[in-house]
């Protein structure tokens, strides 16, 4: 390996309690690459994905950005240069659209935004620029999501992090949200960290799946590599729910 | 209804001061519960001994409460010296803060408390400092709920400001304690009113408040908050005026809570007016907290008792008859605290045992000592205070006592047994103004077993040696006996025909021939 990584965790561990949510992973992630990281339901995904933006600190190991240990700068600096979305997306509901967006810039003292800026991100998420002077409540569930990745895009971050952002969506608003965040990630150069349960979801938008297992990583293949039966058991269990459903339904018709 | 209307007019100043004291005490509590309250949303071990201290406050009454801060700051002046006040605005606005700490400090930790998680995960997810996150997060979340807090702690203040009277601070609570006191219900009713509405007022422009930030319509915060700094500053204004008019240092009367001690502080303050002070009236000041007030000078002059002194600020037990007792304090005031013994007002309200004039007269009871010898078939009453005090045992073992039926009545039915032959003997007050009016009399006590009650005028250590208060108040001293002062509580006790305090004062200046020189 030449370069270095872009995002490398180096024998990181994290442990809650008896659980040991994350067990002693080293990864290096290229810059530009869209990860997607999927496993069962407590294997440690979210825990990993925050050791990024310490809003989990590890107990051991070390994550570095571009060469640089996130844990030697204070965390707010840290994660002002990194986009956070999540399944609840978590608006302040005291503030409108372009305020919650406006909010990113304000807290890093860059001052205020102009609102040309609030509705070129607005565009970029594909939402009317006049929704801008809105309150969250009176938006519907995709709506928010997509605010919150335009808010997580506001910083000029080139890295992403995603836990799970449309698991409250509707199928449809799901494929077209993961198709523009597909998008942006070229257009905007970014390197992308994406937890999914949705095994189809990941083969579609990800050219890198990892797969964990309690705390570890069991398989790290191409969608295509996992589509032809590399990354072994519990990997493939995973590729099995979708195949099987395709299947199905290809009988069906 | 004219009464009522002049009563509620005659408000300005206690109403101004009313305002003000809620206003401060609410300040005070929201300054203590906000600090606590962002400590407390971040551990649980201190959430829970802040609320509970919070809540324990809240279980003392209101009363009590007022009255603790009295011993407290008397304790708190070895600290921070001799010229702390321990009555009227500092105690009344530290205990009425204190009271209004919990509505404030609950509403703020719950509310901090239940912040949504969510938002708290993407303001830090964004890079928000922590305080960057209580100012644009959390703040604005609670905010709502802390104002409702604020208006629950305005409400009960306001109310429990009334109370303040008790411990020396000008409050809505004036009118009320006097009116109960001398039975004067439009006063009582005057000063209901304005506290009520007041409360009102105040719940509705900070609930204007509320919902502007709730709703998120900053104007209709903006006019409740303005409308309500409006007016506090009204008060500030009223408050500050009578002030800046000050020729001459005010002499501060202090009564204690029954008509007497109205009639009299009323009595003292119009001499001293003649004489060209300024007076204020600390009317309706509790029992125990009056001594200790002119002796610290927290006010100047107050009428009070010998017997009361002997046993509850001297703590003696014996009686050492009339004259030595009253040398005894006299001399005593002068060493502990440097007050000053004026004199002896001439009248006594001591206990005594009282009988119908009709039935005294044909059984030949003069004294006490002729009860003992052929009364023994006759029924004592007394209120429920009596039978338990030194004096009962005293009297009862002096002259070998006995009667056939012992019964207890409370105060004013005391009288009515009496009348209806329900009691034969009873325990009055010499002074009471229903002796003169049922025709009683009381019974000799040759063997002085009950103490003596000379009523007696002191003057705080900082006017002792003021040669003009005293001259101004000498027409007083020995004038006043204890037909005129019965006679005077009479004209504000009874039900018809009854006077104001500032009436039955003038007329019983006017029977001593002591009425100042601007009416004479
Ligand atoms: N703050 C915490 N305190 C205690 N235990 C925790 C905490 N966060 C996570 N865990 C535990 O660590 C383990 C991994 O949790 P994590 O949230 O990373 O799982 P996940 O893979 O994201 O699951 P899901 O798909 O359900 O979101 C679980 O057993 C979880 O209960
Ligand atoms: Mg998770």
């Amino acid at each position: 390996m030449a370069a270095t990584p872009f995002l490398a965790f180096d024998q990181v561990s994290k442990r809650f309690g008896p659980t040991l949510a994350v067990d002693d992973i080293s990864l290096d992630i290229a810059r530009g690459a869209f990860v997607a990281l999927v496993g069962a339901s407590g294997s440690g995904k979210s825990t990993l994905l925050k050791t990024v933006n310490r809003l989990v600190e590890p107990d051991a190991g070390r994550v570095l950005i571009d060469g640089a240990d996130v844990a030697s700068e204070p965390a707010p600096l840290v994660r002002r240069r990194i986009g956070y979305v999540f399944q609840g997306v978590g608006l302040f509901t005291h503030r409108t659209v372009g305020e919650n967006i406006a909010m990113v810039p304000r807290i890093s003292g860059a001052g205020r935004i102009a609102e040309e800026r609030i509705g070129e991100l607005l565009d970029l998420v594909e939402l009317p620029r006049d929704i801008a002077t809105r309150y969250p409540e009176a938006l519907s569930g995709g709506q928010r999501q997509r605010v919150g990745i335009a808010r997580a895009l506001a910083g000029d971050s080139h890295l992403l992090l995603m836990d799970e952002p449309f698991g409250a969506l509707d199928p449809i608003t799901r494929a077209r949200l993961g198709e523009r965040v597909r998008a942006l990630h070229e257009e905007l150069g970014l390197t992308t960290v994406m937890v999914t349960h949705d095994m189809a979801e990941a083969l579609l938008l990800a050219n890198r799946v990892l797969v964990m297992e309690a705390g570890r990583i069991v398989a790290d293949e191409t969608p295509a590599a996992l589509l032809a039966g590399a990354g072994g058991e519990a990997a493939q269990a995973l590729v099995a729910v979708p195949r099987d459903q395709a299947r199905r339904l290809g009988a069906a018709v | 209804m004219s009464d009522l209307l002049a009563a509620l007019l005659g408000l300005g100043p206690q109403l101004a001061d009313h305002i003000l004291l809620s206003a401060a005490a609410v300040a005070l509590g929201l300054g203590l519960a906000l600090p606590l309250a962002l400590w407390a949303a971040r551990s649980r071990n201190v959430a829970g001994v802040a609320l509970g201290f919070a809540s324990l406050v809240q279980t003392i009454p209101a009363l009590a409460l007022l009255a603790l801060f009295f011993p407290i700051l008397l304790a708190a002046r070895a600290v921070f010296g001799e010229g702390l006040p321990t009555l009227g605005f500092l105690p009344a606005w530290l205990a009425l803060g204190l009271y209004a700490l919990l509505p404030i400090l609950r509403n703020a930790v719950t509310a901090l408390t239940h912040v949504d998680a969510e938002a708290l995960e993407a303001a830090d997810g964004i890079g928000m400092t922590r305080w960057q996150r209580l100012r644009h997060v959390e703040a604005p979340l609670a905010a709502p709920y802390v104002m409702a807090g604020i208006r629950t702690a305005s409400v009960w203040t306001i109310g429990a400001a009334t109370l303040a009277t008790t411990i020396g601070q000008r409050s809505l609570g004036d009118p009320i304690f006097a009116g109960l006191q001398t039975q004067n219900w439009a006063l009582v009713l005057a000063g209901c009113i304005a506290s009520a509405s007041l409360a009102l007022v105040a719940d509705g422009l900070l609930g204007l408040v509320e919902r502007g930030i709730a709703s998120r319509r900053p104007m209709l915060a903006w006019i409740g908050a303005v409308l309500a700094l409006a007016g506090l500053g009204a008060a500030a204004f009223a408050v500050a005026q009578p002030g800046s008019a000050a020729s001459r240092e005010v002499v501060k009367i202090g009564a204690k809570p029954f008509s007497e001690q109205y009639i009299l502080a009323h009595a003292i303050g119009i001499m001293l007016e003649d004489a060209g002070y300024r007076v204020e009236y600390r009317d309706g000041l509790g029992s125990a907290v009056v001594h200790e007030a002119v002796t610290s000078s927290a006010i100047d002059i107050s009428v009070d008792y010998t017997g009361t002194l002997w046993t509850n600020e001297l703590g003696e037990s014996g009686n050492p008859g009339r004259e030595a007792m009253f040398d005894e304090i006299v001399n005593w005031e002068q060493r502990t605290s440097g007050t000053k013994v004026l004199g002896r007002l001439g009248f006594e309200n001591a206990y005594g045992l009282a009988m119908e004039r009709e039935k005294a007269t044909f059984g030949l009871f003069n004294s006490i000592a002729d009860v003992a010898e052929r009364g023994q078939s006759m029924t004592i009453g007394g209120d429920p205070e009596w039978f338990e005090r030194p004096e009962w045992q005293a009297v009862r073992e002096a002259y070998g006592l006995r009667f056939a039926n012992q019964r207890t009545f409370a105060p004013t039915f005391m009288y009515n047994a009496l009348k209806s032959g329900e009691a034969d003997v009873i325990s009055a007050y010499t002074s009471d103004g229903r002796i003169a009016a049922d025709d009683l009399v009381f019974l000799a006590d040759p063997l002085e077993a009950l103490p003596s009650y000379d009523a007696i005028l002191l003057v705080s250590p900082r006017l002792a040696d003021d040669p003009e208060l005293a001259a101004a108040l000498k027409p007083l001293i020995g004038a006043i006996d204890v037909q005129t002062m019965r006679e005077a509580n009479l004209m504000v006790d009874r039900d018809e025909d009854k006077r104001s305090v500032d009436e039955a004062a003038r007329w019983l200046l006017d029977e001593i021939g002591a009425q100042p020189a601007s009416t004479r």
